[in-house]
This record gives C-alpha cells, sequence and structure tokens, in this order.
C-alpha cells in the first residue's frame, strides 16, 4: 500500500480493514484511543514537540514502517503455507578444499536424518548452509534446493518465514509465563485461527511425552529438564512454521524420545539430529558423517542396524525400570532378565 | 571505505558478533577497523587487538555517550580513510535506549538478546527502530518459541529491518551477516555534512552542569516532572 493512500485514510478506516495494526500500535507505544478519526498525520500532529522529543517519535518513519508491516502481514496471512517437500543439498568442499564426497542428498518431508562427527567439524555450518539456502556463496561452497528448485531469497531475512527451527539440550525457558500463558503467547505471534483448540493440543502433547505430567498452570521456569524439552519439542511440531527442525541431542530423561521423533514427523517436518546417541541416530533413515568441515559419508541406516536397535531399546527400557524403581524409593535386588 | 555503525544495550553481545563477523571479512581479503565507544571502562580494545584487528577505543566519562560519540565520528572516519580500511565498524552503547548513533546513509545495525525479555523491543527507540538490520543473539539458550515471539516484536517495531540470527559464540550466523556489511561501490570519504537518523535528546538542567543537591531551587533548565496526581 501506498505511503500516501495510508496517510490520507482514517485511523479507524485502516484498523478495519487491517485489524493487526492493533499490535502495530500497541508495541510502538502509541495510544489511539478516542482518536481513530484522524488520519496517521493529523494524529502525529496531536503530539506537541515535548512529546515528540521525550517518546522519540518519528512520524514520517512511523508512516512509512506501517506501509511494510501492512505489506508484510497481508504476504503473510495471504498465503498458502509454503510446503517444503524436499531440500536438497549439492556438495561443496570441506575445509581443505577437497570436493565432498557424495552426489547430492535428498531429504524429504518426514524423514529423520541424523548428524554425526566430531565438535568442530562443521555440523553447525551445515545446519548455517540448509539455513541461509547457501548458493555457492558460503565457506563450504554448497548449495541448497527446496522442492528442488533454487529457493526464494525470503528465507534468508524475513522474521516469519524461517526454513530451521532448533531445540537443543541448553535451551530454557526466562520468560515469567504459566505454560498455558506462553503457548498462548506464541500462538498469537503467529496470528493462528482457533487459539484455544492449538493450545490444548500442544499442552496435551506435552503431556504425552513428558515422564511427569504438569498442568497449563504450571509456570514454565519451574518444569523439569524433561517437561521443558517436551512442551519445546510439542510446540514446536505444532506451532513452529519452520518446515525443518534441527534438534542437538535430546536427553534420555523425562521425555520419551521415540513418540517425541514421531510427533515431529507426523507433523511433516524434516528432522535433523546432532546425535551420538545409538538409539536416536539409529532411528534416523540417514546418516551423515561430517569430517573437516564436509561431508564425508552418507550412510542409510541398514537392516541389520535397525534389528540392533530394538535390542538397544530393550536395554534401555531396562534402565528405565531401574530409574523408576530408584524414584520410587525401592531397593534392586537382581539384574532384570537374568533371573 | 565502508562504515557501519553498530550498537545496541550493553552485555547483548556486540563486540563477539563483531569479531565473529570481521573473520569472514578477513577471508575475503578485506582490511576491517573498529572504533569502540564506550562509557567508563572498556577491556574490549585489547579483544580487537588480539585478533589482529586494528582498534581505537574512546571513553565518554563525564558525557552523554551517545553525544560523545558524534562528537567524534567525523575524526574517527578520517582515522579509517587514511589507514585505507575497507571496512571500518564503530562499535556503541546505547545506554538509556533512547539515543542512536545512526547516520543517514550509513549502514546500521543494532543488536539485542533473546534474554533481555519480550517487552525489550517495545522499550528501545531509534536504536531499534531505526535500525538497517537487526541482530538478535544468545539464541543457542532460549527457547525455539521464545525466539520466534521475540524476533516477531522486533518486526512490529521495525518492520523494515533484515533480522539476522547470530551466536555470538559459536558465530553460527555471523557469515551471513557479513556478506550484508560491504558495498564496493560505496566510498565513504568524510561525514561531514551527513546528519543523524534521529535527534538526541536534548538535555541541560543543573545536574548536566554538576549539580548534586537535590531539591527543586537547585533545578534549573530543562526540567521535567512526573504526574503523581491521579
Amino acid at each position: 500500500m501506498e505511503k500516501t493512500e495510508i496517510a490520507n485514510r482514517k485511523i479507524s478506516e485502516l484498523l478495519t480493514e487491517f485489524p493487526f495494526l492493533t499490535a502495530f500500535f500497541n508495541d510502538n507505544g502509541l495510544e489511539i484511543e478516542g482518536k481513530e478519526e484522524l488520519t496517521l498525520p493529523e494524529y502525529f500532529a496531536t503530539f506537541d514537540e515535548d512529546e515528540i522529543e521525550n517518546r522519540a517519535i518519528d512520524a514520517e518513519n512511523l508512516i512509512f514502517q506501517i506501509g511494510e508491516f501492512i505489506e508484510q502481514m497481508i504476504a503473510f496471512l495471504g498465503k498458502d503455507e509454503d510446503i517444503v517437500m524436499t531440500v536438497t543439498i549439492l556438495p561443496g568442499t570441506d575445509k581443505s578444499g577437497n570436493a565432498e564426497r557424495f552426489d547430492e542428498l535428498v531429504i524429504k518431508q518426514g524423514e529423520i536424518i541424523c548428524i554425526v562427527g566430531p565438535t568442530g567439524s562443521g555440523k553447525s555450518r551445515l545446519l548455517g548452509d540448509i539455513e541461509w539456502v547457501a548458493q555457492s556463496d558460503t565457506p563450504t561452497l554448497r548449495k541448497i534446493l527446496i522442492n528442488n528448485d533454487v529457493p526464494d531469497k525470503k528465507w534468508r531475512f524475513s522474521s516469519s518465514d524461517k526454513l530451521v527451527a532448533q531445540l537443543s539440550q541448553n535451551m530454557n525457558f526466562v520468560m515469567d509465563l504459566s505454560v498455558y500463558e506462553f503457548v498462548e503467547l506464541h500462538a498469537e505471534s503467529r496470528l493462528v485461527e482457533n487459539k484455544e483448540i492449538i493450545i490444548k493440543r500442544i499442552i496435551d502433547k506435552a503431556n504425552d511425552l513428558a515422564g511427569e505430567k504438569f498442568s497449563p498452570d504450571t509456570p514454565i521456569t519451574s518444569l523439569s529438564g524433561g517437561q521443558s524439552r517436551a512442551l519445546m519439542i510439542a510446540d514446536t511440531a505444532i506451532l513452529s512454521k519452520s518446515p525443518i527442525i534441527l534438534i542437538d541431542e535430546i536427553e534420555n530423561a523425562g521425555i520419551d524420545r521415540k513418540r517425541a521423533l514421531r510427533l515431529l514427523i507426523s507433523e511433516d517436518k524434516i528432522v535433523l539430529m546432532a546425535t551420538h546417541d545409538p538409539i536416536l541416530a539409529l532411528m534416523g533413515n540417514k546418516r551423515i558423517v561430517i569430517k573437516n568441515g564436509g561431508i564425508h559419508k552418507i550412510i542409510e541406516t541398514t537392516d541389520q542396524e535397525r534389528t540392533i536397535l530394538s535390542t538397544l531399546e530393550d536395554m534401555d527400557k531396562i534402565l528405565l525400570a531401574y530409574r523408576t524403581k530408584l524414584r520410587s524409593g525401592e531397593i534392586i535386588e537382581k539384574i532384570e532378565g537374568q533371573g | 571505505m565502508n562504515l557501519v555503525t553498530v550498537s545496541g544495550p550493553p552485555s547483548s553481545g556486540k563486540t563477539s558478533v563483531i569479531l565473529k563477523t570481521i573473520e569472514s571479512l578477513k577471508k575475503r581479503g578485506l582490511k576491517v577497523a573498529v572504533a569502540k565507544f564506550d562509557c567508563l571502562y572498556t577491556d574490549d580494545d585489547i579483544l580487537y587487538k588480539k585478533a589482529g584487528i586494528p582498534v581505537k577505543k574512546g571513553l565518554s566519562g563525564a558525557l552523554c555517550p551517545d553525544h560523545y560519540f558524534v562528537s567524534n565520528v567525523e575524526e574517527i572516519t578520517k582515522w579509517g580513510v587514511d589507514n585505507k580500511f575497507d571496512i571500518l565498524i564503530s562499535e556503541s552503547a546505547g545506554l538509556c535506549n533512547r539515543c542512536s548513533p545512526y547516520i543517514k546513509g550509513i549502514k546500521a545495525i543494532c543488536v539485542i538478546d533473546n534474554l533481555s525479555g519480550i517487552n525489550t523491543p517495545k522499550k528501545i527507540g531509534p536504536m531499534l527502530k531505526s535500525a538497517d538490520i537487526v541482530v538478535i543473539t544468545k539464541g543457542d539458550i532460549v527457547s525455539q518459541a521464545e525466539r520466534e515471539v521475540f524476533a516477531s516484536r522486533v518486526n512490529t517495531v521495525n518492520p523494515a529491518a533484515a533480522i539476522m540470527h547470530i551466536n555470538g559464540l559459536t558465530g553460527q550466523g555471523s557469515f551471513e551477516l557479513s556478506t550484508l556489511l560491504y558495498d564496493e561501490d560505496l566510498h565513504i570519504v568524510s561525514l561531514k555534512g551527513k546528519e543523524l537518523r534521529f535527534p538526541m535528546p536534548s538535555a541541560l538542567c543543573s545536574y548536566c552542569l554538576g549539580e548534586t543537591r537535590i531539591g527543586e531551587s537547585y533545578q534549573m533548565g530543562n526540567v521535567r516532572k512526573m504526574k503523581l496526581d491521579d
């Protein structure tokens, strides 16, 4: 919308047509109550010089920003969700300039790809390349295609369209909000319809993943590690717009990791997981081995590995059973399964 | 020479972001220097020196830091031009959230962090609202939802800015920022005649001039009272 057009309309007209402007006025600390019948230049003219200076109001810039905001929101609301069916990585080079040893890696919606390799081997750079939709313009010279096509540059700068959402063990909740308020805030920032239903779904799912249940009015900062991770995963799966989720390990405590991954996949996410935990790593469809900044190898999980995985899972269950026993104050008397 | 102004609240990660970004710029063979402005104390110049980056430090001391910045930026620019740097980055802390050191026609970056609280974007004035690029740091320690909400709040107060997420510890995202900083067709020779994007607050009261006593009879000049009657 043209700047002159915005400047010529009454605030009330703008608000009727673009209800989301309420958030703009709010966040910019502009009270418009009682002044709805003014145009924006008239509205800004009601401030005296002192107020303009005190509150650092830049009328011209604000009118420009409103125009930008309207444009972005229309684009955001009007379009269908961008569906990312596949992400393709085309090879570049490792830190020494040697070509990476694969032709192309196509990752499909609903797939879990594990990334393995020592610290500093280049896992972050790979992720950075995907997030930045590299076009041979990053240090690795890799190229990223979305749906087998050169992607839109918007993925780089837009605050609402981010390709990758991240979950790691170091993440904490820092807001002073209850679980309900927290999810509500996120839902509002995403402008979702049927907010109530989505909030309930997220809290239910999170409880489903967490070992110990929590209620919607628990403060998020007092959730346990497992509960926090469960809420983060449920929230990211259901509310985050990003089609790719990067997970940096999930601790094996207080959360059902298998169900968590299943939830992400069922929401059509692409899951990239940096992990050295054998149970997680073998749950993936493929593993990317990173060495010296480059993709060294791509391994498809073999049938034999899948069989081994189920043995590992059984062992994991045994360990978990001991945990539960210890927690409830029992005494451990024998090794399970060995009489 | 290109000039870039970076500012942001104290401890938001400006220096880390600049250091990591310069690493990428240097790999392209660009000569980068930094002018660090602070109020009472800074050690950051040592960090820059250690990284082999030419640096000038200015402490505003008893003066308003942003006024001090703008009174010195012309000379700093001349230093940069004389030394034939490709990019000069100025770093200054926005201490009162009201000022901003941005100059019309000069790239302006604001660095804020996810830990500063969800209402922070509302509280910061022109320093955030008139920046060309907003860098959000410390995303590695808060949840995805908090990152998304924070970024969307930043976007509401400055819809025109490019928003970037940078991890100051690992440098993730700093390569991407480095690609936005250098324009080889841009040659800044002097700042003379250029204008600030937004006027700094006028402040000249008895306390600016060293008054320490409290009480109405000691207050002169630009004094304003809170409204306490409701």
